[in-house]
């Protein structure tokens, strides 16, 4: 069974906390860091990761990771070299790893040769925003069930209920919920009308988990997404920590541990 | 599995596709914006109230039917009998209006209160600051900062018509990444915006309803060409193409007429093979570029090339997608010119017929001498836009 599944059942039969995903762009802080940045994320207990694959014009997403977007394209990344970091990374990686970004550079690199090398390294999904489903449903869908990769759709606060019951059947792992209508890294904190709109969510007993994602940024915000959904996802608040690190590995872990427990980091201070 | 969304005819098909190029490759947040739009467009633009609102704005505010025009010592030259479809003397400058007009009509139908549009050269933001006064809706106009600085004319008339002119200050800073912005602008503000494409490309509907408003260009060399020469079939029809919005009005209603060779010409900017160009269909590949399937430049990892031409209507990596189906499928005739051919062009029209075009424009003139027309056949060449706007250019020249 896929990596993603198995974790989301897990930890609804256990009753566990909210999964923490993060997302990072692949060669950023330095063409070299993508490996690193992923170890250093499982092993300051993020449950899944999604690495960003760099593009020129990335229309769904606001400042932040525009910049680390061009950052790691001056920096030399493509997508054959981010499978090349990438290669022998089950060694020591267990925790799911999705890659994110836009349709054209899969296109280029070949949508079954794409599919067959996530499969090939380990990578559990995708999570391309700008593949409708129509497209994907008709033309993709059968290469990545060949190969095993699970396709990640997007809903937001303006979806309407037909098409996310839609979305739900044709999604396996679990459903993006996009908190508020705009560009990644544009929103700070979870509103009132965000509530309701998970609160819409919740009660339409979907198949799939969602985690919800846009404006997570901290314990609080952290905390109230997984009050609704199976978690949450962290963007541009954690490329801002990459942006500003010292020391990779320490300003990561404190971080993470920041946002999910704390207390704990409080105690070891 | 292509074949269900693949389309024969040269319009296109109801899933918004043209042959396999088209659609709607777009990030769920747009999607419910787009949706509205496809789901409403062609309803509303064949309203009868609509059409004699479009119609009586095209008349009377933006001067069509624009003539067109034997320029007779530019057909000498040539040995051949040119038409000129002078679009630049539509009010604003060039063709572009035609469109602004359809979808601000469009977006009060739609019951919204604020405009965004992107601009290279300026001319579509002046084209939409132009009907957002007359509309009197609020109108926000992303233009690169690198083109803020060379179209400072431009710039200056749609802040006198009351529009708010945004930097675009990411990647190249020119066109392709206004249109990244206007987008994220459009995807922040989902449902009191209007997003105003300034040519036949983004997502499905877009493409077919920008050539719809801009088909009112054929229709009219349709019936003037007849008057004129007794038949309304040309053996050419030339326009240039940077998103291609003139050339898809010029071509509208003469796609299925095969007789016509329909001849888009593309920027080659320092040359083809110089790495400083914008002829799309010889330098590009299949891929995805601002919401649509199309031809675009593109390096092998799929990112966005910058592309470069000294027309700042034409510097755009990719071209609509009806235009990637006909140079795809051979119904089109693709040709490129450079940045000198198309100055020297731009000096021969303006010393034989007195008329100053638009650099975009002439790019379609400077493919006469290698067309081939013969002197019984005749050519219509869409002159889209006039030169006002670029002086500064021409000047480096004079002399």
């Amino acid at each position: 069974m896929n990596r993603i599944t198995t974790l989301f059942q897990q930890n609804a039969i256990e009753n566990g906390p909210g999964l923490l995903n993060v997302y990072f762009t692949a060669g950023f802080p330095d063409k070299n860091d993508t490996l690193r940045v992923l170890t250093a994320l499982q092993n300051s207990g993020a449950d899944l990761v999604e690495i960003g694959m760099p593009y020129s014009d990335p229309v769904a997403d606001g400042e932040t990771i525009q910049m680390s977007n061009d950052r790691a394209l001056s920096n030399g990344m493509t997508i054959k070299l981010l499978f090349d970091q990438l290669q022998d990374m089950r060694k020591g990686i267990t925790v799911p790893v999705l890659l994110m970004g836009y349709i054209n550079p899969v296109l280029q690199y070949g949508v079954e040769a794409f599919c067959q090398k996530c499969a090939e390294i380990g990578i559990d999904g995708l999570i391309l925003p700008d593949m409708p489903m129509d497209v994907y449903e008709e033309e993709y869908k059968p290469i990545f069930d060949r190969y095993g990769v699970l396709n990640i759709f997007l809903v937001t606060p303006q979806t309407s209920e037909q098409r996310i019951r839609q979305i739900d059947a044709v999604s396996e792992g679990f459903i993006y919920t996009v908190s508020s209508a705009s560009v990644t890294g544009s929103q700070s904190g979870v509103s009132e009308n965000m509530e309701a709109y998970f609160e819409r969510l919740q009660s339409m007993n979907l198949k799939n988990p969602r985690l919800i994602g846009f404006g997570i940024k901290d314990h609080a915000t952290y905390s109230k997404a997984s009050q609704y959904s199976a978690g949450a996802i962290i963007g541009s608040a954690f490329i801002r920590v990459l942006a500003e690190a010292t020391d990779l590995e320490a300003d990561i872990a404190s971080y993470i541990q920041s946002v999910k427990n704390p207390k704990v980091e409080a105690a070891i201070n | 599995m292509e074949t269900s969304i693949e389309n024969k005819s040269y319009h296109v098909s109801d899933r918004g596709y043209y042959g396999n190029f088209g659609g709607a490759f777009i990030p769920e947040m747009l999607y419910p914006n787009v949706e509205e739009l496809r789901d409403n467009y062609l309803k509303i633009i064949q309203e009868p109230s609509f059409q004699q609102e479009f119609e009586h704005l095209l008349r009377d505010y933006v001067g069509r039917p624009t003539p067109l025009y034997r320029a007779n010592r530019l057909s000498e030259k040539y040995q051949t009998n040119i038409f000129l479809k002078r679009e630049d003397l539509c009010h604003t400058g060039a063709h572009k209006v035609n469109n602004t007009i359809g979808q601000i009509l469009l977006a009060q139908r739609l019951g919204k209160k604020r405009i965004v549009a992107e601009t290279g050269a300026g001319q579509h933001g002046v084209a939409t600051a132009t009907v957002c006064a007359l509309m009197n809706l609020e109108c926000i106009v992303y233009m690169g900062s690198l083109d803020i600085e060379r179209q400072a004319p431009n710039v200056a008339r749609m802040r006198m018509l009351g529009a708010e002119v945004r930097p675009a200050t990411s990647g190249s800073k020119t066109l392709k990444d206004a249109t990244n912005e206007a987008m994220r602008h459009w995807i922040n503000n989902p449902t009191d915006t209007h997003y105003i494409i300034g040519s036949v490309v983004g997502p499905h509907p877009y493409p077919d309803m920008v050539a719809r408003f801009q088909s009112i260009i054929s229709e009219e060399i349709k019936w003037q060409l007849k008057e004129k020469t007794g038949s309304e079939n040309p053996d050419y029809v030339l326009a240039c193409v940077g998103g291609g919005s003139n050339a898809a009005g010029a071509f509208y209603h003469y796609l299925d007429q095969e007789s016509v060779k329909l001849v888009a010409i593309e920027a080659a900017g320092q040359g083809i093979s110089s790495g400083h160009s914008a002829a799309t269909t010889a330098l590009g590949k299949p891929g995805v570029l601002h919401g649509s399937r199309t031809i675009l430049m593109q390096t092998e990892d799929g990112q966005v090339v910058e592309p470069f031409s000294i027309s700042a209507g034409l510097d755009y990596p990719g071209i609509g997608p009806q235009h990637a189906y006909l140079f795809d499928s051979g119904r089109g005739i693709f040709m490129s010119a450079t940045d000198q051919e198309a100055v020297e062009a731009a000096f021969e029209l303006t010393k034989l017929e007195g008329i100053i075009p638009a650099l975009e424009s002439a790019h379609a003139l400077a493919v006469l001498g290698r067309l081939g027309a013969g002197s019984s056949e005749t050519v219509v060449l869409n002159l889209s836009g006039r030169g006002d706007k670029d002086l500064s250019t021409y000047m480096k020249y004079l002399d």
